[in-house]
């Protein structure tokens, strides 16, 4: 690992709002109306920082009028992704709509799936039970990434098994639906509209393989992917963004039982994640990095291994569609 | 020993390296650092074994100090097979 040059703090990720703005804004321009060719903006509304950032960004680029945001709520929602959508709505001036999904997931079978998958392991799950599925302490423990799923009963009464592969595939499968029918529901308003889909992840989850392929994954350009999850939040402030979103904690908002993103993917909270995550790609020593993320420098050099195995098992999601031979006409126009 | 180590190396074979892969790794090679098993697959390893061997395997056992090659895997059930005999021992000298 090279020496780095600089001394490594949680300040490394400060960045000047109104200069990333600026030229945030004049990119988005440069790719919705010419690279693209499109009239605005499509963006999935969940409530949380990232899709609000990207949204007030969009209508900052490209004016609030070509800026339309979906809101896509199902069963298992928090009753506040909904609220806070419509919030950061208002605030910022765009036109709306709200698609409840819960029916078109019930008829594709998703909420059932996932339950059958989850009587798997805990053959007694059913009506008014709540789940969601987590990992062990990845950091504190040398384990591995082997998933739980912890259910709570009727009655209050909490049970932790761990999933089988099959059980744990099937969860997953079922519950993507949830991310892919979102997806479906955005480009059809940007093909009414004829406007760009725009996607949310932040840095983190883009390096670290945290979507959904064609779900959450999919998108006509991505704004805010290069940023880390901390320079979402600054840009956040900057623009405006309401202080409910901002002091939100993040969630996944996608099993019954809140689920941190901590619980389902990162082992660290995302501002230590996110340290480590620029730290490892500037090549910082682990032990600097722990100074700074106040862990041990043994946690920093098992963090930087799961970067390291979390890039190599997700490098699928960023491939495109694997051609047997190349079609010229259409790779020489890029 | 060397029988557990055969049938955990048959069943990575059978389902884990994949048609012009010729199946040359040593019974210590670490799957980590080969990328021979990922962790999905480790998932699919776990249960083969707590099936096959009839064993249960903790949440605090699946590391890699005993996952990471099949030698470990094998010093692993064998050592649990171990505790298994000795237990149905002291059941059967106690009745």
């Amino acid at each position: 690992m090279k020496a780095s040059l600089f001394k490594f703090s949680p300040n490394v990720l400060d960045i000047d709002c109104a200069k990333v703005t600026a030229a945030l804004e004049e990119s988005i321009r440069e790719i919705v109306f010419h690279r693209l060719r499109k009239k605005g903006a499509v963006v999935g509304l969940s409530g949380g920082i990232d899709s609000s950032v990207t949204a007030a960004i969009c209508a900052r680029a490209l004016g609030k009028d070509r800026v339309f945001g979906v809101m896509m709520p199902e069963n298992d929602s928090s009753g506040d992704s909904l609220n806070l959508a419509r919030l950061v709505a208002d605030v910022l001036g765009i036109k709306t709509t709200v698609e409840d999904i819960g029916p078109t997931l019930e008829v594709l079978g998703c909420y059932q799936r996932r339950d059958d998958a989850i009587r798997k392991v805990i053959p007694e799950y059913g009506q008014g039970w709540k789940s969601k599925i987590v990992l062990p302490n990845l950091v504190e423990s040398s384990q591995y990434a082997i998933f739980s799923v912890v259910a709570q009963s009727p009655s209050g009464e909490m049970k932790k098994v761990r999933l089988t592969a099959e059980a744990y595939l099937e969860v997953v499968a079922a519950t993507n639906f949830k991310q892919r029918i979102r997806k479906t529901l955005e480009y059809h308003h940007a093909d009414r509209l004829w406007f760009a889909v725009a996607g949310t992840p932040n840095r983190l989850e883009y390096a670290q393989g945290f979507f959904v392929k064609n779900g959450d994954g999919s998108a006509d350009f991505k704004p805010i992917a290069h940023l880390y999850k901390t320079q979402v939040y600054q840009l956040g402030r900057h623009l405006g963004v309401p202080e409910e979103i901002l002091r939100r904690p993040p969630t996944t908002d996608t099993y019954s039982l809140e689920q941190s993103q901590e619980e389902f993917y990162f082992a660290l909270p995302l501002d230590k994640m996110d340290l480590c995550l620029y730290g490892k790609n500037h090549g910082v020593a682990p032990d600097e990095v722990a100074t700074a993320v106040g862990l041990s420098s043994e946690k920093v050099q098992r963090v930087y291994a799961m970067i390291d195995s979390k890039l190599n098992s997700t490098h699928y999601l960023h491939l495109p569609s694997q051609l047997i031979e190349p079609v010229d006409e259409v790779t020489a126009t890029h | 020993m060397q029988q557990l180590e055969q049938e955990v190396r048959q069943f990575i074979i059978d389902n884990f390296v994949f048609e012009n892969s010729n199946g040359s790794f040593s019974n210590e090679d670490s799957f980590l650092e080969t990328g021979l098993v990922d962790s999905m697959s480790i998932m699919t390893l776990v249960e083969f074994v707590r099936e096959k061997y009839a064993i249960s395997i903790e949440d605090e056992e699946l590391v890699p100090d005993h996952w990471d090659s099949v030698s470990r895997i094998a010093c692993f059930v064998q050592s649990r097979l171990g505790l298994v005999e000795a237990s149905q021992q002291n059941v059967s000298d106690g009745a």
